[in-house]
């Protein structure tokens, strides 16, 4: 694979090696032009005005989500578009949620980002509902789920891959088995949507949440998808402007899915930013991206295992993600300060808690080092870690 | 140029005050939470000076060696003085340049101390 000449920001910063992509990924110029194309020539707001721009900027949208409704074989009015994948899942875990009756339960995982945990949490609090948590064991699997489940058991919030660990769920599986029992499906699909074939009809899932920018799109899109049966029955999350079909003093009839879903300006240059992602997504193929970064997934995990006093956190299946720590006589080296080593020879990797404080408790870590690729990565970047991650135990010694 | 420069590394390897106060009559404890960075502060407040300081902390040697700095310089000033302490101040003490996100880590100590100061007075 040689697409780094498509991304701009290699070229204004030279020497740049980027193994941040689960944080943000770069965006190509193809992305980039189109965004800029949307406001210099058809910039206007959507489903409001009839005149000829408005008309265009409408159906750039609404193409946008045909796009991305055959990008994940699901339909367009299944397609939510929020600013993010956080106000996606918060979108899903309050309109579930206040369906839901006092002392329901809602089950999430340890390995949950922030953004898939706090939500529920909070909202159990507040509405009086049961809040378990499924373990991570040592393996980085999850404990057994189904013993977890009850009759009381509405809903199941899960990550599709771990932005922590790059462990894998199998989804499939899990969705099988929540269906059986009647319960909900919310899949956090942030880091698995970016790098591998996703094919709703065949997850079977009941909602499925990403973001934009972490596929090479710009920030400020987010994606919810929703059974049209589950979507249909809904409350919303938002209300304003394009979300009603019709107001009275005394109440209002809401619009139909997925526009009940969508108050107010939607971010629609970012719309038109996707579109051009997942087109430069398609033409490379989501399953030569996949086993291009299972390559060099390997590749490192190869070269990182040469680093004396590497900690690898390695789960058994596992996505283009790598988290490690790195000690020196048993003391651990503080992430920030490894970062800071690679930092200086122009490497930019992740550290902290990856806003996964729950995991961290469980690995007895502060925080770890995280790598994570994209297609733009190459061997060479890998090797440069590597030698950056011997000297950094040198300064450190 | 590195940040770890050798008054940082000597700090961070062995901070000086580390531990606890036999006897304080304020503690405070606090963390970054963007990184996790947690320190805990003893201190032993007589007569509007601080008579002694220390503190238990965990996280990258900025955070460490600041607080390692600090505690040395502040140990038996005016109550008053330490609370006018900035964040230039403790650029200032360390010697050495930081990003906006470093510079966090570096305050983390002297947040601890002021706000440990402050609810001891409320
Ligand atoms: C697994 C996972 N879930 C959710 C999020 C939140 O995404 P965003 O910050 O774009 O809302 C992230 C991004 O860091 C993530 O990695």
């Amino acid at each position: 694979m040689n697409v780094k000449k498509d991304f701009p920001i290699f070229e204004n910063n030279e020497g740049l090696i980027y193994l941040d992509s689960s944080a943000t990924s770069q965006s190509p110029k193809q992305v980039i032009n189109a965004i800029a194309d949307f406001y210099n020539k058809y910039k206007s707001n959507i489903h409001r005005g009839v005149y000829d721009l408005s008309e265009m900027s409408t159906e750039l949208y609404e193409k946008s989500k045909e796009k991305c409704a055959s990008f994940l074989n699901c339909n367009p009015q299944e397609i939510i578009y929020t600013k993010n994948a956080t106000e996606a899942l918060n979108l899903a875990a309050y309109s579930l949620t206040s369906d839901l009756k006092e002392g329901d339960e809602v089950l999430v995982t340890e390995m949950e980002h922030h953004s898939n945990f706090v939500p529920w949490q909070q909202l159990c609090k507040s509405r009086n509902l049961k809040f378990s948590v499924i373990k991570v064991n040592e393996d980085f699997t999850l404990e057994n789920i189904e013993n977890k489940i009850t009759e009381k058991t509405k809903i199941l919030a899960l990550t599709h891959v771990s932005n922590a660990t790059g462990s894998v769920n199998d989804i499939k599986e899990i969705c099988k088995l929540a269906n059986e029992n009647n319960i909900i499906t919310v899949i956090d699909g942030c880091q698995s949507a970016p790098h591998k074939k996703i094919d709703l009809k065949d997850l079977n899932c009941d909602f499925f949440a990403f973001s934009v920018h972490k596929m090479l799109g710009p920030m400020g899109l987010g994606i919810l998808f929703g059974k049209e049966k589950l979507l249909e029955k809904l409350s919303p999350f938002l209300y304003g402007g394009d979300m009603i079909r019709d107001v009275r003093i005394d109440d209002t009839d809401f619009n139909d899915i997925p526009w009940k879903f969508e108050a107010g300006t939607p971010n629609v240059a970012a719309a038109v930013g996707f579109s051009a992602a997942i087109d430069y997504l398609n033409k490379i193929g989501m399953e030569n991206i996949e086993k291009y970064e299972n390559e060099l997934k390997e590749y490192a995990l190869e070269k990182l295992s040469e680093v004396e006093g590497i900690k690898i956190y390695k789960p058994k299946s596992q996505a283009g993600i790598i988290s490690f720590n790195l000690y020196n006589n048993d003391k651990l080296i503080h992430p920030h300060d490894v970062s800071a080593v690679l930092n200086d020879k122009k490497i930019a990797i992740r550290s902290g808690h990856h806003c996964a404080q729950v995991l961290m408790d469980k690995l007895k870590v502060p925080a770890t080092c995280r790598i994570s690729f994209y297609i733009y990565n190459t061997k060479e970047d890998i090797d440069k870690v590597a030698e950056a991650l011997k000297e950094a135990r040198k300064v450190f010694n | 140029m590195s940040i770890y420069r050798e008054n940082i590394m000597d700090n961070y390897k062995e901070p000086r005050n580390f531990g606890k106060l036999d006897s304080y009559n304020i503690e405070y404890s606090d963390q970054n939470p963007l990184c996790g960075d947690k320190v805990h502060i003893y201190l032993k407040v007589e007569g509007g000076k601080l008579k002694d300081i220390r503190y238990e902390s965990e996280g990258c040697a900025i955070s460490i060696a600041t607080a390692s700095i600090l505690s040395e310089a502040i140990k038996g000033k005016n109550i008053e003085d330490i609370k006018n302490l900035e964040r230039n101040d403790i650029l200032d003490m360390i010697g050495i340049k930081l990003t906006p996100m470093r510079v966090k880590c570096a305050m983390l100590s002297l947040v601890a101390i002021k706000k440990g100061l402050n609810k001891n007075e409320a």
